[in-house]
């Protein structure tokens, strides 16, 4: 069972904001799905190796090359906010 | 016009007794007629896409059209198309206008299709029943107090009401073969690397696979023929020798051995829905294949698995969207910390927030092995299960849901139960099979049933070929939904 405090933990992790009212609802969601997951915990899966993905072959690798052309101002005009051609955020250093 | 199969209309233009901007057109005036009610588009550009429909028709004139050549296909709101916006179903894109194309959708540009708009869907394509979407649910056709399923729910209400020929959708827990199965149309998850993730919003990587929805199997042959293909810009693209879908399809059902799992036949399949499974079973038969039964013993461990497997990965891919490169951005904020946490909490909904954070929590520090490499172990289990089953049988035949379509906010409040009832799709994605939904029958409210059939790996043309064997001989892929026939 997750408490408060952890649920609030989780979500500064997370860095979502949460109000007051949905905490409630989503800490009452999170057990309800942890109550789910929790299945799993009593399964002996000693000596099976975890599968991490359905290919079983090693990734493939590139070459080191430039392969794309320069999109940066088409990029950019999906930004909230550039200047310059920088992405610009709140002040982090005074 | 709007009942006709791809294959009439690929006909019909090459013998130029219709002109891809006529029907571009009357699909269209479809959309504008019914996407009142159904709410399956959330962007339709007639403009774009009837520019798109000119160049096919003077292609078509030239002789030098590619196989998809004007004929206009719906695609899910997650492939970036150039130039369209690209929501994903989320206020955090709401206004994203995609600057490059998806694999998919160059794949479509190149067999000549028009872009006919993008569909509405689960936010993020985490949901079952297309009611997470900050557009609104999408209606089904058949009955509009019904959910379509999700998350690929408005293309699967577009081509169930005949506002699109064929659609494009994803599938990371069933998210093409549930809605299908809702809808009455059919549907396909390819072998996970059969088809490009480049360019489709990323909810669980290991899991997501694109896959088109049509009503017909062969349909589904000829936009898997255009879909599929190596990409190397995924790295889990698979390059391997193409494979000729529509050409397959005479293999017919004669021979084939259909695996039965005992697991798949138990009291949480609703009554109406075994009813036409078993029967569509016996139709397969009929048309000469044998049955067998097979187990798949870790089945039930799988929704637990995938809810700690896809909300992890999940966790990690939504944490690009921080308001600094693209998307919404909070208004008001004090700081760099609270401007992400802000942005986060304004552009996500609730099924998005309580993903990301059972990820969240399943990733850090002391729960890692108890939970994520538990999954992972569970997800080698059940995939060893199928690798058992396949020894025996050529196909899986059973239930893509486990009930009919239900009401419009029936499951709404209680996510558990609404995961609970993936149990027959989300083994497939664990294990990155192929898996389809091809409609059987009727249930409960005359809702639509779904044929699930699931094949080994890289076997989607046996899997097609029997699917057409069967629509050659029963006529539920043809029936229509009344108002919309």
């Amino acid at each position: 069972m997750l408490s408060r405090d952890q649920v609030l933990r989780i979500a500064r992790l997370a860095r979502i904001e949460l109000a007051g009212p949905e905490t409630e609802a989503l800490e009452r969601s999170l057990n309800g799905i942890l109550a789910l997951v929790e299945r799993m915990a009593r399964v002996d899966t000693r000596g099976v190796e975890p599968m991490s993905h359905p290919e079983e072959a090693p990734l493939r690798l590139r070459e080191d090359a430039v392969t794309e052309a320069d999109g940066r101002a088409a990029f950019q005009a999906a930004a909230p906010q550039v200047e310059d051609g920088l992405y610009l955020v709140p002040r982090v250093v005074e | 016009m709007h009942r006709a199969s791809l294959a009439e209309l690929a006909r019909a233009l090459r013998a130029k007794e219709l002109s891809s901007v006529e029907l571009t057109r009357a699909q269209l005036a479809r959309i504008e007629r019914f996407n009142g009610k159904l709410n399956a588009f959330i962007t339709v550009d007639a403009g774009k896409s009837l520019a798109q429909a000119r160049a096919a028709d003077e292609r078509l004139a030239r002789g030098d059209a590619g196989p998809l050549a004007g004929i206009p296909i719906a695609h899910k709101d997650l492939f970036c198309a150039k130039g369209w916006r690209t929501t994903c179903g989320s206020r955090m894109l709401a206004d994203f206008v995609a600057p490059y194309d998806a694999h998919v959708i160059e794949r479509f540009d190149a067999a000549g299709a028009v872009l006919l708009g993008k569909t509405n869907m689960d936010e993020f394509a985490m949901g079952s029943s297309n009611e997470t979407s900050y557009f609104g649910p999408v209606r089904n056709p058949w009955d509009l107090d019904a959910v379509p399923g999700g998350s690929s729910g408005g293309s699967a209400a577009a081509v169930a009401a005949g506002l699109a020929p064929g659609a494009t959708g994803t599938d990371t827990g069933g998210s093409i073969r549930q809605p299908a199965s809702f809808t009455g149309t059919c549907g396909l998850r390819p072998t996970y690397g059969r088809v490009s993730r480049y360019g489709m919003v990323a909810f669980a990587s290991s899991l997501d696979q694109g896959g088109p929805l049509a009503r017909s199997a062969e349909d589904l042959a000829i936009l898997l023929d255009a879909m599929a293909g190596f990409d190397p810009r995924d790295s889990t693209s698979m390059d391997r020798p193409k494979d000729a879908f529509a050409g397959a399809l005479a293999g017919g059902a004669k021979g084939l051995r259909i695996g039965l799992p005992r697991e798949y036949f138990t009291q949480d399949l609703a009554q109406d829905v075994a009813g036409p499974i078993l029967e569509a079973v016996e139709g397969l038969r009929r048309l000469g294949a044998t049955t067998v039964e097979v187990s798949l013993p870790n089945q039930h461990l799988s929704v637990p698995a995938y809810y700690v497997i896809a909300p992890a990965e999940a966790s990690s891919n939504l944490s690009r969207y921080d308001g600094v490169r693209y998307g919404h951005r909070a208004a008001e904020y004090s700081g760099l910390d609270d401007m992400y946490a802000k942005t986060r909490a304004e552009g996500f909904g609730a099924e998005v927030k309580r993903r990301i954070m059972i990820g969240t929590y399943v990733l850090s520090h002391g729960y890692y092995d108890a939970y994520y490499l538990q999954a992972q172990r569970i997800r080698r289990l059940i995939a060893g299960d199928f690798a058992a089953a396949f020894r025996k049988c050529d196909l899986i035949a059973g239930p893509a849901a486990p009930s009919v379509a239900y009401d419009l906010g029936a499951k709404k409040d209680d996510p558990v139960q609404m995961y609970l009832d993936d149990l027959y799709t989300i083994p497939i994605n664990l294990a990155g099979l192929p898996g389809m939904s091809i409609p059987c029958g009727f249930g409960a409210k005359g809702r639509p049933v779904g044929l699930q059939i699931v094949g080994n790996y890289w076997d989607e043309a046996r899997m097609l070929a029997a699917a057409h064997a069967f629509q050659q001989a029963t006529d539920w892929h043809l029936r229509a939904p009344p108002g919309f026939d």
